[in-house]
């Protein structure tokens, strides 16, 4: 029942070295998440890291969405879910019932899988978030578009169209816009669900290496069934099988060593 | 046969042949509507015919059919007027009892105020009984007096409407004034009298007035005398003229002219003789403002009901049943509304704000009888479920995925509601906008019941304060058909002006819907969304 807690083990300084001196962003305890009566996550426990790229990879269905979900609470959302455990982002109980969740969200961006732009202007889409927190002044709504679309790196190609729908870009194009759209409240973490599983190539490699970019500033955590994505992105990963994390530790360890047989079998390409 | 269907062709003839019949009976109906209605204001030529037994007729050709239980025996319908003579406006002729045809060219067709048209040859033109000019002269004599008269026609109607009319409703307002105070028990004192200083000088400002109409009337003593079929003689006053042409003897371009002056008369005049002449000016307002007071009414209603359908109520049986009944809302028939506007609208909430708010015009109702706000109320309610359904599907058709994108930047539901999602339905909700107007504008049943008159006395807006008066009764196009069309003395001649009213309510409602529809495109370009 029990999963491998790896980042736990790696208090151990002989398993991942590395982690020790990592400062946890998100720390997640014997997290169990319902549908209804069907148990979507087992007893998730593990840590992210500050300032580094997390993934999650798994085949579908496994519960790595439902994971990241957790994090900023969308699963609230969903009717008859029911959740246990406790999940802590910078120290704060992010399921404690007095806490605002839309105060957790600001500190917890997310980016979907599906690109989602407003029906509105490139501008109006990334100056949404800051307008939500009370940004009104136009100078300074003008200097968080901007710095948004530079991080994003789709500034060159943008800032002659701010006026333009959003609707109007390229996949790629929106993708990373809703990137710039999430970091313009400047989120301590920043949440990506299989951002690249409706890109081509091409928009995907822009992406990747915007992920490399951001994580200087941002804790990342990336769901993908791309585990070549996982491996060119991600400093820690995390496998996970039927709602169980199964194991996690750092990337290269992972792919190269994996410590599970179901890890194993699961990289090597012997199913999902 | 078999390789036949499965090429899928028939199926192709069947849904084309199908849309094709669904065109032709459309397009055959807006055929009838506009080869009715666009010959009505041509001036057509008047037929001089003598019978065999040496009877004259004079008149225009209305129309021609097979004399029934004959093959070949055809009679023909003359529209002699003189009505004040006649009795009768038309008249069947057998085509074989017709021994001449001519067109004269002295025939002149003159418009009246009063009794339709008048068909004759002009004799003489009299003023203060005395001739002043006869024969060919006076025809000129006649149209060179037309338009001062029409000038003193006109500062009459002022006088009449916008002098007096508003001296009589300030009477109206000093006398519910001291009704008021009656009611209160107050029936002497400083307020008591200075109403009633106030009600004499009005009455003398009345007297004033009085006196200017009747110096105008004096002026109005100018006749001319028309000569009819049979000798006929007919003495009319040329403040009675509206206008006179000569049918026989006009050149194209004069046609044209006349038909557009005509035409212009229709859209922008007043109606008279009951409505089966003039204009339908009024009718044309009110049904505008009716439909714009109904939308204004009805989008908020509808976008808000159908948000809370979809956006916050659970989703479950409960709303599928209240969603079913929504839609078959559609199906109840709009007389039932009608019904329901009388006695909730008119009887409960109008009779409510009149024992509150005008308890000294009582028994006189203001609010409590059938107005523009109660219609338009009315119809409100009667298409509210197309704006719900148009919004809903408009909602549903919204990703998931924008909403949560709003939520994960940390936006309440609300903020997410209000900027992302109700821009977003706005295209949705304007579709529905536009079914609902259509509907509303052609709506007849609920209205005649909710405040709809043949002839309004006031436009619904005008100078007096407060301006926009929502309790007064109004004319509707689709009224009017029924009452021209069905309801008037004198059928025959009011046929084409059934047509051209019916032909002025579809461009209007396509008028409306195309401004909808610029604006929906606006918001469309705008937010580049799909097209719902």
């Amino acid at each position: 029942m029990a999963a491998p807690i790896h980042v736990r083990a790696s208090l151990n300084p002989a398993a991942t070295p590395a982690s020790v001196m990592e400062m946890p962003m998100v720390e997640i305890e014997r997290l169990h998440l319902w549908y209804g009566t069907k148990l979507a996550l087992k007893d998730v426990s593990m840590s992210v890291p500050k300032h580094r790229v997390t993934a999650y990879i798994g085949p579908s269905g496994c519960g790595k969405s439902t994971l990241l979900r957790c994090l900023n609470r969308m699963n609230d959302l969903v009717d008859g879910v029911r959740i246990e455990g406790t999940v802590r982002i910078g120290g704060i109980d992010v399921y404690d019932p007095s806490l605002d969740v839309t105060e957790l969200r600001k500190r917890v961006g997310m980016v979907f899988q599906k690109s989602n732009p407003f029906p509105k202007s490139v501008y109006e889409n990334v100056a949404y978030g800051p307008r939500i927190l009370g940004v009104k002044n136009r100078g300074d709504l003008d200097g968080i578009v901007e710095r948004s679309l530079r991080s994003a790196a789709l500034w060159d190609e943008v800032n002659d169209r701010l006026g333009d729908s959003a609707l109007g870009l390229s996949g790629g194009q929106q993708q990373r816009l809703c990137i710039a759209r999430a970091i313009a409240v400047e989120p301590d973490v920043l949440l990506m669900d299989e951002p690249c599983s409706a890109l081509d190539p091409i928009a995907t490699a822009k992406i990747e290496e915007l992920m490399l970019d951001l994580k200087n500033s941002y804790t990342i955590v990336i769901v993908t069934h791309n585990m070549q994505q996982a491996a060119r992105v991600s400093d820690y990963t995390g496998f996970m099988l039927l709602g169980e994390l199964v194991e996690f530790g750092v990337t290269r360890e992972l792919f190269t060593s994996p410590r599970d047989k179901r890890t194993e079998d699961y990289i090597t390409g012997r199913f999902g | 046969m078999k390789t036949l269907l499965r090429t899928g062709e028939p199926f192709i003839w069947l849904t084309g042949g199908a849309l094709a019949f669904a065109l032709l009976m459309v397009t055959g109906l807006i055929g009838i509507i506009v080869s009715n209605a666009v010959g009505f204001f041509w001036p057509s030529a008047v037929v001089r015919v003598t019978l065999t037994d040496g009877k004259v007729l004079t008149g225009q050709i209305a129309d021609r059919e097979r004399v029934p239980g004959t093959s070949a025996e055809y009679r023909t319908k003359l529209r002699v007027a003189n009505r004040d003579l006649y009795g009768a406006d038309f008249v069947w002729i057998d085509d074989k009892t017709i021994a001449r045809r001519e067109t004269p060219a002295d025939v002149v067709v003159i418009e009246r105020t009063e009794w339709g048209l008048l068909i004759g040859a002009i004799k003489e033109v009299r003023d203060g009984g005395a001739p002043v000019a006869s024969g060919s002269a006076a025809l000129a004599e006649l149209r060179r007096r037309l338009p001062d008269a029409a000038e003193l026609r006109r500062a009459i109607l002022r006088v009449e409407r916008s002098d007096i009319g508003a001296i009589n409703q300030a009477q109206e307002q000093v006398r519910l004034g001291l009704r008021g105070l009656e009611i209160k028990g107050v029936t002497t004192g400083a307020d008591v009298e200075t109403l009633r200083a106030r009600l004499t000088e009005l009455q003398a400002r009345y007297q004033t007035q009085e006196a200017r109409l009747a110096e105008l009337r004096k002026r109005q003593g100018a006749t001319v005398v028309v000569t009819a079929d049979g000798g006929k003689e007919k003495e009319l006053a040329i403040a009675q003229v509206v206008s006179v042409s000569t049918p026989n003897t006009l050149t194209l371009p004069a046609k044209v002219g006349h038909y557009l002056a005509k035409a212009w008369e229709f859209v922008a005049d007043d109606p008279r003789e009951s409505n089966t002449e003039g204009g339908v000016f009024p009718a044309i307002f009110g049904t505008v403002m009716m439909v714009m007071i109904m939308s204004v009414l009805v989008t908020p209603l509808g976008v808000l009901a159908a948000f809370y359908l979809r956006e916050y109520a659970r989703q479950g049986t409960f709303v599928s049943t209240v969603r079913i009944a929504v839609n078959n809302l559609a199906g109840v028939p709009s007389i039932v509304f009608g019904v329901f506007g009388v006695g909730f609208f008119i009887y409960v909430v109008g009779g409510s704000i009149d024992r509150l708010f005008f308890p000294e015009a009582l028994p006189t109702p203001t609010y409590g009888t059938g107005g523009i706000l109660w219609a338009s109320l009315t119809l409100a309610l009667l298409t509210i479920p197309v704006v719900i359904v148009a919004t809903e599907e408009g909602l549903a058709a919204i990703p998931r995925g924008t909403r949560e994108a709003s939520l994960a930047l940390g936006a309440t539901k609300l903020e997410t509601t209000l900027r992302v999602v109700l821009p977003a339905v706005m295209p949705s909700v304007l579709t529905g906008l536009i079914l609902a107007m259509a509907r509303a504008a052609g709506e007849v049943a609920p209205l005649m019941i909710t405040g709809v008159v043949k002839l309004a006395p006031a436009l619904p807006i005008d100078g007096t304060w407060p301006y926009l008066h929502l309790e007064r009764k109004f004319m509707h196009l689709g009224f009017h058909i029924y009452d021209v069309g069905f309801q008037s003395p004198n059928v025959d001649a009011a046929r084409p002006m059934v047509f051209a009213t019916t032909l002025l309510l579809l461009l209007i409602v396509v008028f409306l819907n195309l401004f909808a529809i610029g604006l929906r495109q606006r918001l469309r370009r705008k937010y580049a969304t799909a097209a719902v």
